[in-house]
């Protein structure tokens, strides 16, 4: 056989996959990058419910940018900026003052104290507790996984982290230990007084689970959400100015500046190997494209049972593969509005998130719903209108909102209670009770369900992450203990994706991770 | 009938009545014969001279169809199925990832997308974990099948007189659907005597049937219905390894030192090259590029030096009535360089034999070892020569 051409083939044009497609190519190796749909960015490309009104068809935020991943790519020189939307959180009340969180830690605890002053008091160590905690995760999140029992050589980054984890102090290490396997409900409960605050906090707890506040566990997934938010607040998440849209069409701009060819359209249907080494891939055009390793942005079952095949894998790592759960679980409204919607008792315009979530129990009721395979006769929500921070998102004076809808299971493609049509009915009419105008103002919906994600996108159930945030998938165990170095029991063959660590839904982390495993099973720069 | 959780076999009628000395022995969850009578040397000069029907339905039997069928085998095992005809039987182990040996036992192509496994463990899981995006059907036909072995040089004969079909076409290995006097069977020519044999796989409900029949029919030929202990004997003869004796399962070793290779158990004949991908493949090349540190061998008890052994204290030389099962340390040189696993007196060879684990420098045929035998509460060490196996290999088993 011929020497192949390419260096290696990326599956998939999402975040990851650029990140580690541009980093293989900063070090002088020729990369093209496949995406199956027409616009670069896989789940990142942008979209329109109407001319004018864009949208990010399934993230929000930033998410954590990791500065090492994206540091040499010069995003800001292409045009990414990053918004910090204040406040940051809100929350209409059913009863007595509504919930407003800010940047300013002095306005946050006014608006706590009009609902508990002991909440109040109690908000800024809390908040700076949880940020730490967020550090050392976000540490965790800029390194490779640690396999235990590893090479003694595995642990050095681990020294830095270990200095970091000592200078919490004794107490505050203790604390971490027991706060990360916990139920955010326990954490919660413990905490704070005021259900809408607790209740507004555990619908954060559930972004990317199928579970609910009193799952253990949670409260991992709670600090989880805040790796990478800007310092000094606990809460906040940055937004990308122009969209997540903007970040992939970045990343795929200093891509192609550095040589990354992106082909869209282009349907990886097979990962091909040659003696047991993943050698290319077979789109669906039938057309065969050979390289030296091949890199995939797709989840880790669909990467080494569809495309790759079991045939030359282990049964236990393709038990391990089958046993990851993937239950992402969460539909998303979109919605396109003539002006921007008024909530009750919230006199401020709230770019950053709207959460409907009374307390506790509404959030676990949500999930108990759904875990006996009902839809949530309350469901949870957390909105967004992201024109209000940044007006190039829709037509002057008008708004997009987006509202992420919590424990949707997969289903058979949203049948009854799940009909989309159905579901976004049901999420209109509730947040109308907190902001009597909206319904009017709506000119165009477009909801997207998780089955259609998984169509859109490649994700197993819908499954945004990838693999569920949950502790026994997380670290060195993801995305099966044993293999989490990006690399696969297929030589040549890589994961880069979400469902690899550290599982951020925008990091970058995961694609500059995978591109060093290969430049060092490929010899490095040259 | 069941007590205490074993099971009897769909024979059990049949041949609970035979078994004078009640010496029974379990066998995978299922009470079956050891012996009929109070010694079993009637019945192993049976397989050796006449015939013996033996009840083997403690076997594991899967049933294994569909388009995907060959796939999952050729995956799952060491040999390659791929290339195995319609009719054919493949004797194979199959191994962990590892490439350690799990198991082994007869794969039987009974059609293009149609193959039975038979094995010594339950497998249904491992086969299902390895089925993962192969169209296979996979279906435990453990209890639905009954099977006998008829062993022995009358053997063909006894079949030939109640089949509706030649069977003295039937080759070694080969399988072949028939009528026993109207009973649907499924004849291998296989077992587990190095003998002349057949295996004859038959429905529960029909299994009774069988049973009489064959006896009738082998009446005139001395056919004796025999028990585990006298094929014990016959399987050492023809070097046939016993799971759980001879190896342990890598499924259920404690440590690794109790696993073995295929390659270490003197199987790497079963180990294909240039197949398709299989469960150990990787591990299974890098030892056959880089050697096995452990090899299976034969070994014959030399005569004298055990005599001379037995005169110190006065004694003729005692030989095992039955197989023995002990590990058994074999030196050589005087420290210790492997393990023997199961040893009997051969009444056919007239040699003392046994079954070793050897490190692989001391497993060259016609190495002079010792072997450990307890004389009168001592323990001494007897010469014995390491041997190629079988030990008995009678031109009419495959003739």
């Amino acid at each position: 056989m011929s020497v192949p051409r390419l260096d290696a083939i990326v599956i998939g044009s999402g975040l990851e996959e650029l990140v580690a497609a541009a980093r293989l190519a900063g070090a002088g190796r020729r990369v093209v990058v496949l995406e199956p749909r027409d616009s670069v960015g896989g789940a990142a490309a942008g979209e329109q419910i109407l001319p004018g009104f864009r949208m990010d068809p399934v993230y929000a935020d930033a998410g954590f940018l990791d500065p090492r991943a994206l540091g040499d790519l010069e995003l800001d020189r292409h045009g990414v900026s990053l918004l910090t939307p204040d406040p940051f959180l809100a929350a209409p009340a059913d009863r007595g003052d509504s919930l407003v969180l800010w940047r300013d830690l002095a306005r946050s605890r006014a608006s706590i104290a009009r609902r508990s002053a002991g909440d109040a008091d109690h908000w800024p160590g809390f908040a700076a507790r949880m940020e730490t905690f967020a550090r050392v995760l976000e540490e965790l999140a800029g390194r490779p996984p640690v396999r235990p029992g590893g090479p003694l050589l595995d642990l050095a980054p681990f020294l830095g982290l270990g200095r970091r984890i000592r200078g919490l102090g004794r107490e505050r290490m203790t604390e971490l230990f027991r706060v990360l396997p916990l139920p955010a409900h326990d954490l919660l409960e413990d905490e704070f007084r005021d259900p809408l605050l607790k209740g507004v906090l555990a619908a954060m707890s559930v972004r990317g689970v199928f579970q609910g506040p009193r799952s253990p566990g949670t409260a991992l997934a709670f600090l989880h959400h805040h790796v990478g938010s800007p310092g000094g607040v606990f809460g906040i998440r940055t937004v990308v100015r122009g969209g997540v849209a903007r970040l992939a069409d970045a990343l795929a701009t200093a891509a192609r500046a550095r040589g990354v060819e992106i082909r869209l359209g282009a349907s990886v249907e097979r990962i091909a190997c040659t003696n047991g080494r993943a050698a290319g891939v077979a789109l669906a055009s039938g057309e065969e494209i050979v390289s030296r390793v091949v890199v995939s942005g797709a989840d880790p079952r669909r990467t080494l049972l569809d495309l790759a095949g079991t045939e030359a894998l282990d049964p236990d790592f393709v038990h391990a593969v089958r046993q990851i759960r993937f239950r992402g679980g969460f539909a998303r409204i979109h919605l396109a509005l003539s002006e921007a919607p008024r909530f009750e008792g919230i006199s401020e315009a709230v770019p950053g998130v709207i959460a409907i979530a009374s307390d506790l129990e509404h959030v676990e009721r949500a999930y108990d719903d759904a875990k006996h395979g009902r839809a949530s006769e309350l469901p949870v929500l957390e909105a967004r209108i992201p024109s209000l921070a940044d007006a190039s998102l829709a037509p002057e004076g008008r708004h997009v909102m987006s509202v992420d809808v919590r424990f949707v299971p997969v289903g058979d493609r949203g049948q009854g209670d799940y009909a989309p049509d159905a579901l976004a009915d049901r999420v209109v009419e509730l947040l109308a009770e907190r902001a009597p105008t909206l319904p009017g103002t709506i000119l165009e919906r477009k909801v997207l369900m998780p089955a259609d994600m998984e169509e859109r996108y490649g994700w197993t159930n819908g499954d945004p992450y990838q693999g569920e945030l949950a502790l026994d998938q997380l670290l060195f165990m993801r995305p099966v203990p044993g293999w989490a170095g990006y690399r696969t029991p297929i030589p040549g063959l890589y994961l880069c994706g979400t469902g690899t660590h550290p599982a951020g839904a925008i990091t970058g982390a995961s694609g500059r991770h995978a591109a060093n495993a290969v430049l060092e099973d490929l010899g490095g720069a040259r | 009938m069941t007590s205490l959780g074993t099971r009897t076999t769909p024979f059990h009628s049949r041949t609970a009545p035979l078994v004078r000395g009640h010496a029974w022995r379990r066998w995978a969850g299922y009470v079956v014969p050891a012996a009929y009578d109070l010694i079993h040397d009637l019945e192993y000069a049976a397989i050796r001279g006449t015939a013996a029907l033996i009840d083997v339905t403690p076997l594991f039997k899967y049933r294994i169809r569909g388009a995907g069928a060959a796939a999952l085998l050729d995956r799952v095992v060491t040999r390659d199925v791929r290339r195995a005809k319609t009719g054919q039987v493949l004797y194979t182990p199959w191994c962990d990832p590892d490439g350690k040996v799990l198991d082994d036992g007869t794969v039987t192509r009974l059609g293009e997308d149609d193959f039975r496994l038979t094995s010594a463990h339950p497998n249904l899981r491992w086969l299902h974990q390895n089925a993962v995006g192969i169209d296979a059907d996979i279906d435990d036909e453990s209890e639905a099948v009954a099977a006998l072995s008829l062993q022995g040089p009358a053997a063909r004969e006894i079949l030939g007189s109640v089949a509706d079909r030649d069977v003295s076409k039937l080759r070694f290995f080969r399988a072949t659907q028939a009528r026993l006097e109207g009973i649907p069977v499924t004849l291998t020519r296989t077992g587990y005597t190095g003998d002349l044999g057949y295996e004859i796989w038959v429905g529960n409900d029909r299994a009774e049937a069988l049973w009489d029949l064959l006896v009738a029919a082998g009446n005139p030929h001395g056919l004796l219905p025999t028990g585990l202990l006298a094929m014990d004997v016959a399987r050492i003869e023809a070097g046939l390894l016993l799971i759980d004796v001879d190896y342990i399962s890598a499924r259920l070793a404690l440590i690794e030192t109790q696993k073995s290779s295929p390659f270490e158990l003197n199987l790497g004949w079963t180990v294909a090259k240039e197949k398709r991908p299989f469960v150990g493949q990787r591990a299974l090349e890098a030892e056959r590029n880089g050697g096995s540190s452990w090899a299976f061998r034969g070994l014959v008890v030399d005569w004298d030096s055990l005599e001379a052994l037995y005169a110190e204290v006065g004694l003729p030389p005692q030989l095992p009535s039955a197989a023995w099962r002990t590990s058994t340390p074999i030196f050589d040189g005087g420290r210790q360089v492997g393990y023997a696993t199961s040893g009997c007196w051969s009444p056919l060879l007239k040699k003392y034999l046994a079954l070793a684990h050897l490190g692989s420098v001391h497993a060259a045929p016609g190495t002079e070892v010792e072997i450990e035998v307890t004389i009168e509460h001592r323990r001494k060490r007897a010469l014995a020569t390491v041997t190629e196996t079988p030990f008995f290999d009678p031109e009419r088993k495959r003739a």
